[in-house]
């Protein structure tokens, strides 16, 4: 990548926000700030990490899962976007795989994760 | 119309100020020289022509030569004429003046580019115009998948319509993208950052208008 392109995206990434190291495989309780009319309000949206996309770029997204009322919901956050007050890891999980994308048609104890402690 | 020629360097993000990333295009523009000055007395328009880039002096036909040593510059690679150049540089502009990106644009502009597209070389309809193909593989269809189907009626009017959609060659043309938002500008690496796509590849020519 040209020198001008990761100089550009160092001056426009902002303060850098320090996030506590996260894997797939743990769960996750996320701070998004979200907009209405001219409100701005923080949602927290918590759930299983299941993947990681394009790590160590400006355009490096995590998807998390959740069942919200028995019905899966999967949100993908980009890690630099600043809507992302703060990523609070709750629990860390023990996987053997970097995309857990077999959760998706597991529910209930089909779809626990064993502790790692 | 003012303007600047430039060089594309590539395509990243940014994030605008309602949080939603964008998606843009990294111009190495100017610094820029005036080479030529048009008005109205001797050539019947007003215009600035522009010229940017390095080129070897060897590489230089010398008619060229000569048009850039009236304005007392290196020789350039693209020379680029701008009708009517922004009322504010009217009357500042003279031979050999530098032009600067910061100084013809600004944040929040939104300005045009035109580019040279990546060329296709010789392709088909559904390529170049999105025909849809045949959708089947079997029925009879053995070699026509990708065809362009019937082009005209045989009895009437027995001829094919100017403008018919065929199959030829496909980019390496000059196109106008308009209205790109300027989202920044670092005047010390002489960069413009536009939001959206550029036409051309990387390190092709782009000039932008405003």
């Amino acid at each position: 990548m040209s020198e001008l392109i990761k100089k550009f995206e160092a001056e426009t990434k902002g303060e850098a926000k320090s996030f506590p190291d996260f894997k797939p495989g743990d769960t996750v309780n996320v701070s998004v700030k979200i907009r209405e009319g001219n409100k701005e309000r923080t949602q927290n949206f918590q759930g299983t990490v299941i993947q990681r996309k394009n790590p160590g770029t400006v355009g490096e997204t995590f998807t998390v899962r959740k069942i919200s009322s028995g019905i899966g919901v999967q949100r993908i956050f980009p890690i630099t976007s600043p809507n992302i007050e703060k990523i609070e890891v709750v629990r860390k999980g023990k996987v053997r795989r970097a995309r857990l994308n077999y959760l998706k048609g597991r529910q209930g104890k089909a779809a626990r994760i064993k502790e790692k402690i | 119309m003012s303007g600047i020629i430039g060089k594309k360097i590539g395509m990243t993000s940014m994030y605008d100020e309602n949080g939603r990333s964008v998606p843009c295009t990294l111009i190495q523009a100017g610094p820029c020289v005036v080479t030529q000055v048009k008005s109205e007395d001797t050539d019947g328009y007003t215009a600035v022509q522009l010229a940017y880039g390095e080129r070897k002096e060897k590489n230089t036909p010398a008619a060229l030569k000569g048009h850039f040593k009236k304005s007392g510059t290196a020789p350039k690679r693209v020379v680029v004429e701008f009708r009517d150049f922004k009322e504010e540089f009217e009357g500042q502009v003279e031979l050999g003046k530098e032009i600067r990106v910061n100084e013809v644009f600004a944040e929040g502009d939104f300005v045009d580019a035109i580019g040279v597209s990546k060329g296709k070389g010789f392709q088909g309809v559904v390529k170049r115009h999105g025909f849809g193909g045949v959708g089947q593989a079997t029925h009879g269809q053995h070699n026509r998948m990708r065809a362009p189907g019937s082009i005209g009626g045989a009895s009437y009017p027995s001829r094919v319509f100017k403008g018919m959609r065929m199959a030829g060659q496909t980019g390496n043309s000059r196109v106008q993208v308009l209205n790109l938002k300027v989202m920044k500008l670092m005047p010390d690496e002489n960069v413009i950052v536009v939001s959206g796509s550029v036409p051309g590849a990387k390190n092709s020519t782009v000039i932008l208008e405003k």
